[in-house]
């Protein structure tokens, strides 16, 4: 327990089983990025997946919506605190990229339109925990939540979820991110309280 | 001067500071920094954050992000806090905290949204109402240092009475060479003022900022729809998106 606060309520709710520790709920959608909104047109827009072989597997826009869709129902979880319960997405499970994908690798670094990266391990993006996401809300995923498709990995603070994603490079080691490298902890898991290097 | 750590006090416990709030200033009738001493602080950069936490008799707890809005001062750091309507911890933070009681600090967080004084680039700041904050760390880190990197900021505000900090930057404009400062307001403007009430458009950040040839480094923090209107006028008038860093306060119900 800290430090008591006198005479501080605090604003309790019906307990909330699938809050994780240290986060509250909001019903908006709040944003953060490091830098401006990347407008990605989606003629130019394509997604590769390199293996740590150099081996590379593209899809244009057209292309990656021609895959089987799924439309998760995920809580989502930000490293600054907030939690949105029960969001709705469609897009295509990274499972079905993968599938006949000669690797060994272990880690995942994902590059986004813009310049952002993140890390993560390659099993996290496997057996139905990750999406590329392209719609939110049954409309077209805007621009400053990472339109025109993101990374959705829920299971881990969002800010493994890149937006503007643009491909996955799979390698034999663990190479830190954006801001993996600026203090953020490497794994990420909010049920650990993972926020921060160190945690 | 140089500390010597005093042993088997407890200053911090699972990456969390124990820090007392020793003084409070009123900035608008719904800001207020918070000026809390935290034994054995680190340090930290301009325009990095730290996460407040409040604990509850019964152990209940909540935590929140906040901007530290000066250089460190020993062990001393300034917090600025806007009360958010309804908000669970800012109002608590402003009316509820009394001087002496302590409060649980991590931090410092954020190592992007950051002035670095060896970095010898022109720097545009960018603040949209309590987005200033992070931003006058800058300016008063700036001024401790004696650095001569020209500074610009364009603050954005609803009227002249939301200003924060605002008898310092009149004198901070006066007293430090090579800081300017120009305001535009959203909803009322002053009466000596020339310029009609409007939102921050491409004239104001082309009048006021520096040209892309000078590759400065532009600091933009405010609410989500601003920063996403000023870093898109910073793309468009040919800035290099990596010169373009940004902090988004969302409607967080904080």
């Amino acid at each position: 327990m800290g430090i008591v606060s006198p005479g501080f309520q605090g604003r309790r709710r019906p307990a909330e089983p699938n809050l994780p520790p240290g986060q509250y709920l909001t019903e908006d959608f709040p944003v953060l990025s490091a830098g401006p909104t990347p407008r990605v047109s989606l003629t130019d827009w394509e997604f590769v997946l390199s293996t740590e072989t150099g081996a590379e597997s593209r899809w244009s826009w057209d292309e990656m919506w021609a895959l089987p869709t799924e439309t998760p129902t995920v809580d989502i979880h930000c490293v600054t605190h907030w939690s949105k319960l029960g969001t709705n997405w469609r897009g295509v499970s990274v499972d079905t990229l993968l599938d006949g994908v000669d690797t060994a690798a272990d880690y995942a670094l994902v590059h986004s339109y813009g310049g952002y990266t993140t890390n993560l391990p390659l099993d996290d993006l496997r057996d139905g925990q990750a999406w590329i996401v392209h719609q939110y809300d049954g409309a077209d995923l805007p621009a400053e939540h990472g339109g025109p498709a993101r990374l959705l990995v829920p299971h881990l603070y969002f800010w493994k979820s890149a937006k503007w994603v643009r491909g996955i490079r799979l390698g034999l080691t663990d190479e830190p991110g954006f801001w993996e490298t600026a203090g953020y902890h490497d794994y990420g898991d909010p049920w650990r309280e993972q926020r921060y290097q160190g945690d | 001067m140089a500390r010597t750590a005093i042993p088997g006090r407890l200053t911090k416990r699972a990456g969390w500071w124990v820090a007392r709030l020793v003084d409070r200033r009123e900035e608008t009738a719904t800001a207020c920094t918070l000026v809390l001493e935290v034994p054995d602080w680190p340090g930290h950069l301009p325009g990095q954050h730290v996460d407040l936490r409040l604990t509850a008799e019964d152990g209940y707890q909540a935590a929140r992000s906040y901007s530290v809005s000066a250089p460190a001062d020993g062990e001393r750091i300034e917090v600025t806090v806007q009360r958010v309507p309804d908000g669970e911890v800012s109002p608590y933070l402003i009316e509820g905290l009394s001087i002496g009681d302590q409060i649980e600090v991590k931090g410092p967080l954020g190592g992007y949204f950051v002035w670095r004084m060896t970095d010898p680039a022109p720097v545009l700041l960018v603040g949209g109402g309590s987005g200033i904050a992070p931003l006058m760390a800058m300016i008063r880190a700036r001024r401790a240092a004696g650095s001569r990197v020209p500074f610009r900021l364009i603050y954005s505000v609803r009227t002249e009475r939301d200003i924060y900090f605002a008898d310092e930057l009149r004198r901070r404009v006066r007293e430090d060479q090579g800081l300017d400062v120009a305001y535009v307001y959203t909803r009322e403007v002053p009466e000596i003022s020339p310029a009609q009430a409007h939102r921050i458009g491409v004239a104001d950040v082309n009048s006021h900022g520096w040209p892309p040839q000078l590759e400065p480094t532009n600091f933009v923090c405010g609410p989500t729809g601003f920063v996403e209107a000023v870093s898109d006028i910073l793309v468009a008038l040919g800035h290099e998106p990596r010169r373009i860093k940004t902090e988004r306060f969302g409607p967080t119900g904080a």
